[in-house]
């Protein structure tokens, strides 16, 4: 770990210009993924300022009837709230899937959003990652990718955002409140908040550096029922192979309307909007539950390693969908 | 639940102490976090060695450049090839006898060859772990990196057969003409497994600390064992013989202490110990989550990949007339391992044509370490399973096939066995599991969206005994203190030591306090083989009855003792006092009164296989284990639903510490069987998923119900106590009744392990919703 000075922000303006003015210091909150990261030197920040004590650790109602949850609101503590259990569900499930107890204690919701990937190549400074180190190459695309990307990736990386909270909040279209070092906020779509790689890998977000998420904002909860589903190699405290989190809106027999992300499959949670427009107004259906994941797969490309995610995204959707009509 | 079915000659002890469920005399310890592990040990002035491992899996160092870790805060010294004491060479690859397998020299930083991916290149001491680790990553290393062999599958042709298989079995074995028997079997099977690689992923981090003391050395290390044959010099010596300006050292006493599980760690002592003599103050080599691997150093240690071809012919009857256990190990090219995977076959089950081959492929890898159970861990995960195949080929229950294969001595060697219940195994737990609700039909068993199967599969692993010796004494407040270089890595020993002697004594528990771990104490073979209990236990019986026949020498010629006089050849020791013939006196009095300094008595066994009885008898403990899983035939997510292991292991000494074994040990079949893995990167020789996030091991979530039974025995071959090894046959065939239960739910036959879902996938049909 290289050697860092500390400071705790007093407040959130006063955090966005301090990192701001260092091109070297980052935020620090639960410290899940930074820590790990800085002992391994992946991450060589000089100066850490500490968010983790601002006062926005509440979760209140909106106006519009919907949720603004603080950014430095814990995993747990959302994951408990009775207003995010009763009206969104599957955030509740996708939060309690992800982690273990002990992480989810400390880690915070904007830290959760923003966590890097745990490909095992950018884990490993002997080897090359184009996240890492831009230009030495993508040593995922040929070796180690069963847990990597099959859709939205490049050849200039293949590697998954590993959340699970963030699917299920691109499910139910949150938007991420920032905060500038000028003082100025701004509102992005949780879908424009990650990027995919391109050529591009080391640029994961839209954020400028010394740009601060305040809060994620939920909007009223979508009429439907919400499931997550999260498989993995075992019980607890696994990343996912492949998650989704559906919400089926049906009338009679047929589906009104659908949300529909999946997770480990992209740098970013992967809203399916084409099997969502699938969907919509057709009948709640084997079939169409079918034809939604094969949409949602349309253009999925594995390598080799991770080529199960395919078929195994689709069996998952299909019967994650069925499990959401099913008393919708 | 546990119990101890009884039957009716039961082996009740006159104080009834051994056998009971008492609860770990650690175990407070360990639920406050009070036990300490080996690097926590305080002392003054410690320093912290971190080591940097090397980039590349072959080559050599062209170039290393320490100034800036040299200059770097906190630092007190680099170590590389050319700064490290002279150490002995390494010497051939194939280490010459058996004990000397755990003795040879395995110097550290003493050349710029690489060997393998992670081979310590430099030793960075600082006054800090997070310095020595800062400072680490300033040092540059430019290799010379060569082409090595990484692909076990590839170079199966360039397969070498050994010499001896580890602990010095036969390489092969061929009784009759296993050919002609297979080509003439009407029913055969003929499959190929294969198992991964696999790290040790203890919850102590693997440490070593190295203290001077004036000329005395003492190593706080995590150890399995003390006293392998020479170990102490083996432990010490080599970094001590490497400290130039202190010659002699290793002559000199050393002092050795295990204060915790896992097995000794040679490379990081290596480094401690010369670190340490170069500063003159204590070094704590420690290593982070991703040391775990081969990672930042070598530290823990791997299982090889292998794969096994097992195949077995019968007659239509299912009475097999051959069969055959083969299998290709993967093992570095600088020092051989041939862990012994097909030995267990050996005596297994009846077949008249027999053949058991050990092959090694030579990789550019480190060297293999032993891990629990080593041979059957593995090589039951194959061998079981294919029982399992030829029993759906000939349309038999898995058990019946192999009761129908019960040989009635041991098949290759032709003695009689000691005791062997694995009939009774089966049969109890047939019962007890619900087995004949097993559907044979593999794939037909649904409950709502998954798939359930039911699996068993048999357990064997050999009893040994090692040489050891145990102390006892005894003092005027009748407190006895037991003393031997015994560890108890988790298991209990001091547990079933402490009952052992207030058994023998006829004192309370309370009465006796044991103490292990340290180099002064009589020397034992140590934990691993499952020789722990039965090794150091019976020397500690001995010793009892040595002090036991001191005590009533000195009680019947004593001048103060109350029993003078007496001419009995035999006193009886229970509830804490002494009986001869129709006197009796307090223990503690009698002491007092005759020996005010108390006395000390010490008591030996010898090493099973130099023993008559071990010759004459094939001694294993045996066991059957059944296994039900549930099958998400969406996504092919495998859950264990509950499992059973029923035990045949001699006398069973605490049936609390005994029943944790074997639950250790099927949880790591669950580990086996569904995800344990470290996958070798083939283009850099490299281990890939290096830390506990990645590579998986069972979770509180992922281990069912599960139950243990052990069937009375008393195996009086065996050794004085009657016991058998058990530590490790709880994982012998729990992975494979895993595996066949995943057959039996989805019709999917899985021969890569682990199984994930990845592989049943494909071939799982798509259920209509």
């Amino acid at each position: 770990m290289q050697s860092f000075t500390y400071e705790r922000a007093a407040s959130a303006e006063q955090a966005a210009a301090a990192v701001a003015a260092r091109p070297d210091a980052k935020f620090i909150s639960g410290g899940t993924n930074l820590l790990d990261l800085m002992k391994l030197e992946i991450e060589r920040p000089a100066h850490l300022v500490d968010i983790s004590r601002l006062p926005l650790d509440r979760i209140e109602e909106t106006a519009a009837g919907g949720l603004r949850v603080g950014a430095q609101v814990r995993n747990s503590d959302l994951a408990a709230d009775p207003r995010v259990r009763s009206r969104y569900p599957m955030l509740t499930q996708a939060l309690l899937a992800g982690a273990s107890g002990q992480i989810r204690n400390k880690a915070s919701t904007s830290g959760n959003l923003l966590q890097r990937t745990r490909c095992p190549y950018f884990y490993d400074r002997n080897m090359p990652c184009n996240k890492r180190q831009q230009g030495s190459g993508c040593a995922a695309l040929q070796g180690f990718n069963r847990m990597h990307a099959v859709l939205g990736a490049s050849e200039a990386c293949i590697a998954v955002h590993p959340s699970d909270m963030a699917v299920a909040m691109a499910g139910l279209d949150a938007r991420i409140e920032t905060i500038s070092p000028g003082g100025e906020t701004r509102t992005i779509p949780i879908g424009d908040l990650h990027r995919l790689p391109e050529a591009t890998p080391h640029v994961e977000t839209a954020l400028g550096h010394g740009e601060m998420i305040a809060a994620v904002t939920l909007p009223p909860p979508p009429p439907g029922r919400q499931v997550y589903r999260k498989v993995r190699d075992r019980a607890s405290y696994a990343f996912a192979l492949v998650s989704v989190a559906a919400i089926v809106e049906k009338s009679g027999d047929r589906i009104r309307s659908a949300r529909i992300a999946i997770g480990g499959v992209a740098a970013k949670p992967w809203r399916a909007t084409e099997a969502e427009r699938t969907l919509a107004g057709a009948a709640a259906s084997d079939g169409a539950f079918t034809d939604a994941a094969e949409a949602a797969l349309a253009g999925a490309v594995g390598h080799d390693g991770n080529d199960f995610k395919i078929p195994l995204a689709k069996r998952t959707m299909r019967h994650t969908l069925a499990a959401a009509a099913e008393s919708a | 639940m546990t119990e101890t079915k009884t039957s009716n000659r039961p082996r009740e002890t006159r104080s009834g102490i051994i056998g009971r469920p008492f609860d770990r005399i650690d175990g407070p310890l360990k639920v406050r976090g009070d036990a300490t592990y080996a690097y926590e040990t305080t002392l003054e002035g410690i320093a912290f060695g971190y080591i940097l491992g090397a980039a590349v899996a072959k080559g050599r160092i062209a170039e290393i450049d320490t100034a800036e870790a040299e200059r770097a805060p906190a630092v007190l010294l680099v170590m590389t090839h050319r700064n490290a004491p002279a150490q002995p060479d390494f010497g051939p690859a194939v280490t010459p006898t058996v004990p000397e397998v755990f003795t040879r020299a395995r110097p550290a930083l003493n050349s710029e060859r690489v060997r393998y991916y992670d081979e310590p290149v430099a030793l960075v001491v600082a006054e800090t772990f997070e310095a020595a680790r800062a400072a680490a990553g300033l040092i540059k290393v430019r290799y010379d990196e060569e082409p090595g062999l990484y692909d076990l599958p590839a170079h199966v042709a360039d397969a070498y057969a050994p010499k001896r298989t580890n602990a010095g079995f036969e390489t092969d074995s061929v009784i009759g003409d296993f050919e002609s028997a297979f080509a003439a079997a009407p029913v055969k099977v003929d499959a190929t497994y294969r198992t991964p690689f696999e790290h040790h992923n203890p919850m102590e981090p693997h440490a070593t600390l190295a203290a001077w003391s004036g000329n005395e050395l003492t190593i706080h290390t995590s150890a399995q064992t003390l006293a392998n044959p020479g170990g102490r010099r083996q432990h010490a010596s080599h970094p001590a013989r490497a400290c130039a300006h202190r010659e002699s050292v290793h002559r000199r006493r050393l002092r050795l202490q295990a204060d915790c599980p896992c097995r000794y760690n040679p490379g990081r002592a290596c480094c401690a110990g010369p670190a340490a003599s170069r500063q003159d103050r204590a070094d704590a080599t420690t290593d982070v989550r991703q040391c775990r691997s081969s990672r930042r150093d070598d530290p823990t240690g791997a299982s090889q990949t292998a794969i096994f071809s097992s195949a077995s012919g019968t007659d239509t009857d299912g009475r097999l007339s051959g069969i055959a256990h083969d299998v290709w190990s993967a093992t570095s090219s600088f020092e051989e391992y041939c862990e012994q995977t097909a030995v267990f076959a050996r005596s297994l089950y009846a077949a008249p044509n027999r053949v058991t081959r050990h092959r090694l492929v030579p990789l550019d890898i480190n060297r293999g370490e032993w891990m629990r159970s080593p041979g059957e861990a593995p090589g039951m995960l194959a061998f079981e399973c294919a029982m399992d195949e030829l029993a759906e080929r000939l349309g038999l229950d898995p058990i019946e096939l192999r009761i129908r294969n019960e040989p009635a001595q041991d098949p290759e060697r032709g003695v009689p066995f000691s005791t062997r219940n694995l009939v009774a195994c089966m049969e109890e737990g047939a019962r007890r599991f619900g087995w004949e609700r097993r559907n044979p039909t593999p794939g037909s068993t649904r409950e709502g969206r998954k798939l359930i199967g039911y699996g068993m599969a048999a357990a064997i692993r050999p009893n040994y005994i090692g040489a050891a010796t145990a102390r006892v004494a005894i003092d005027r407040d009748g407190r006895v203190t037991a003393r031997l270089d015994m560890t108890d890595i988790g298991t209990g020993t001091y547990t079933i030591l402490t009952q052992i002697a207030a058994d023998s004594l006829g004192l309370p528990i309370s009465s006796i306090k044991v103490e292990l771990g340290d180099s002064r104490f009589p020397r034992t073979a140590g934990s691993g083989g499952s020789w722990g209990a039965a090794s150091a236990g019976s020397a500690l019986h001995n010793a009892c009855n040595a002090l036991k026949e001191r005590i009533l020498k000195a009680a019947q010629s004593s001048e103060a003792s109350p029993l003078r006089s007496t001419n009995a050849t035999e006193a009886s020791f229970a509830n804490s006092e002494v009986r001869v013939g129709q006197r009796s006196a307090g223990l503690a009095d009698l002491i007092r009164r005759i020996a005010p300094d108390g006395f000390e008595a010490e008591g030996s066994v010898a090493a099973g296989a130099a023993t008559p009885s071990y010759k004459a008898y094939s001694q294993h403990s045996y066991g059957a284990h059944f296994a039900e899983v549930a099958v998400d035939c969406d996504t092919g997510e495998i859950r264990m639903r509950r499992m059973l292991a029923v035990m045949g292991a001699g006398r069973i000494l605490n049936a609390k510490t005994a029943r944790s074994q074997i639950i250790g040990g099927m949880t790591w079949g669950i580990g086996a069987a569904l995800m344990e893995q470290t996958v070798l990167d083939r283009r850099y020789g490299h281990f890939v998923n290096h830390d506990l996030a990645e590579y998986h091991v069972p979770t509180n979530g992922d281990v069912p119900e599960m139950e243990v039974v052990f069937l009375e025995e008393h195996d009086d071959k065996a050794n004085p106590l009657g016991a058998k090894g058990l530590g490790e046959l709880g994982v012998c065939g729990a992975g494979a009744a895993v595996a066949n239960a995943i057959y039996n739910a989805t019709g999917v036959r899985v021969r890569e392990f682990p199984i994930t879902l990845d592989k049943l996938l494909p071939a799982l049909p798509v259920i209509a919703i």
